[in-house]
């Protein structure tokens, strides 16, 4: 007799995972630990000194000790940052929309929305900083210009590769535009735009830090990026290395939040989104 | 030169009639010298002229590149002519006097929307046309029934194969209870097996609900199977080559696909296809 857990294999599971699982989340933390100890053990045996490179024990005493500071940049910079990505995806969207509504506006507009793209944020951030009088509302263009080509690219593309055949069922069904803009082109696009916003979710963090640092210390700004600058006035090296990580930090968690958001309104249909089951 | 003949699957010579309509009855689309050029200047079809009669089955044979498909998106309405007439005398005429044929379409492929469940994509016609949830999906939920898809009304499209996806496809294309069916080689990219299958679930549908099949294959031996009608295409540009009414039993069935009859019917057919590909 066959016992009825054999006949049908059940996954396995460790506290709550999927075995599966467990090697993708433990393979890159060992990795990370290694680093981390090679990197103390160096610092100690060689004794480096502290204002040339900290040794990650002192850089997570100073991230504890230096809290109240960092913790106010850090919300300062990801206050940027988020409001940066939220007008990236309202404008990248609805720029979007009016590019796949109408051949012209795309002729039109597109090469200057690639121009925006390629000139490199450093080079236009003294210039915005010196038109906007508003020191907040300078780092925010800042942040937007980087973060939103991606979002327009992305989604454009996917709401000019929507299936041709379902846009003639629309037809011969007498869609309005609307009707086939919002049920038909804009669920089509849904994978793009998602893939275009976990590119732009670190961009927008990037454009903030950069415009930061242009802002410099002349500013009234108090991100991490004016943290690590003025660190590095004071020689505060370990201070410089906690601004420093919690910026890769948060670059991280912002990654892993988008891609949960595209995983969690794709998993029902789309490929990306599948379990590989072989 | 233009064919027209009857060919009987019993030994007795069926008189010769007229395929369009018999007279005094209205054909539910009529053709006048339809004719496409598309923009880069090919000729796709040229001077068509075509009654298909109400209730018909009708299938368009002929070579890749005859028009067959050009002809099917004109009817539907997709691809307009470029010269010629497309009547439909018996449809119901809007306000402006634009004729408004009640219309289903299959394509080659299934074209489903993968974010939706089979359910939401047969309803979705009637959720284009405004028809509330509830009954729209009372509606659909009918046809899913009717299509043996009862139990996969709340499954996504990844979740079904090649056969249950076009199930699909002609559940929405008959939510509307349309007068015409347009399929456009609906089965040509399914294995033999599903296919025959498919093959007699159109059959059966087209017998409870008696519309209009106008069904567009390059496979001789499935024009055979379903039609009553078999118009075959020439290339080069598309016209019309020869008009055959098969005289075969209404019940097709697996003993008919292996009868002498159907290898006789499909013999002619099939030289009226190779005298279309020499002319």
């Amino acid at each position: 007799m066959t016992p009825p857990d054999e006949a049908l294999p059940q996954e396995r599971r460790f506290l709550g995972l999927s075995a599966g699982t467990w090697p993708r989340i433990l393979a890159p933390l060992v990795m990370g630990l290694l680093l981390l100890g090679g990197w103390e053990w160096a610092v100690r045996h060689f004794a480096v000194p502290a204002y040339i490179v900290p040794g990650p024990v002192q850089i997570a005493q100073t991230l504890v000790k230096d809290w109240p500071t960092l913790s106010g940049s850090l919300a300062v910079t990801l206050r940027i940052t988020l409001l940066a990505l939220l007008v990236a995806v309202s404008a990248g969207v609805a720029l979007s929309v009016l590019f796949s509504q109408s051949k012209w506006v795309e002729m039109t507009f597109l090469p200057y929305a690639v121009m925006l793209q390629v000139t490199p944020v450093v080079a236009i951030a003294p210039l915005i900083i010196i038109w906007v009088d508003n020191v907040q509302a300078s780092l925010l263009i800042c942040a937007w210009i980087v973060a939103f080509f991606p979002i327009v690219s992305n989604t454009t593309i996917g709401l000019n590769s929507t299936d041709r055949n379902l846009v003639d069922l629309f037809r011969l069904y007498g869609a309005t535009r609307w009707q086939t803009l919002v049920q038909l082109r804009l669920p089509a696009a849904m994978p793009f735009f998602l893939a275009g916003l976990r590119i732009s979710g670190g961009l927008s963090l990037i454009g903030a830090i950069v415009a930061e640092f242009v802002a410099g210390t002349g500013g009234a700004s108090s991100g991490l990026a004016y943290r690590i600058l003025e660190s590095g006035y004071q020689l505060q090296i370990p201070r410089m290395f906690a601004a420093l990580a919690l910026i890769s930090f948060s670059g991280v968690v912002i990654f892993l939040a988008l891609s949960l958001v595209s995983h969690l309104m794709l998993r029902r249909w789309h490929e990306s989104a599948l379990k590989k089951d072989r | 030169m233009q064919e027209d003949g009857t060919i009987a699957a019993s030994d007795h010579t069926a008189p010769a009639r007229n395929h369009g309509t018999a007279p005094g009855t209205l054909p539910v689309v009529s053709l006048r010298g339809v004719t496409k050029r598309y923009g880069n200047g090919t000729l796709a079809v040229r001077g068509l002229d075509l009654d298909i009669a109400a209730g018909g089955f009708v299938s368009l044979l002929g070579p890749s590149g005859c028009g067959k498909s050009t002809v099917l998106r004109m009817v539907a309405g997709l691809s307009p002519v470029t010269a010629g007439t497309i009547d439909w005398p018996r449809a119901t005429h809007d306000a402006r006097g634009t004729p408004r044929p009640k219309l289903g379409f299959v394509f080659q492929e299934p074209t489903l929307m993968p974010w939706q469940t089979a359910i939401d994509n047969v309803a979705l016609p009637l959720r284009l046309e405004g028809v509330a949830k509830a009954e729209r999906h009372r509606r659909a939920r009918k046809m899913l029934a009717l299509v043996g898809l009862s139990d996969f009304a709340e499954s996504y499209p990844r979740e079904l194969s090649g056969g249950m996806k076009m199930r699909v496809s002609i559940a929405r294309a008959l939510v509307t209870e349309p007068e015409m069916l347009l399929l456009d080689e609906p089965f040509a990219a399914l294995d033999e097996i599903t296919r025959f299958r498919l093959n007699n679930d159109l059959l059966r549908l087209w017998e409870a609900r008696r519309f209009t099949a106008v069904f567009v294959t390059h496979s001789v031996f499935e024009s055979v199977y379903l039609s009553e009608r078999v118009i075959v295409m020439a290339a080069g540009p598309g016209r019309l080559h020869s008009d055959l009414s098969i005289e075969a039993p209404v019940q097709r069935d697996e003993a008919f696909r292996t009868s002498p009859d159907y290898a006789a019917l499909c013999r002619t057919v099939s030289g009226a296809l190779e005298r279309a590909m020499a002319a």
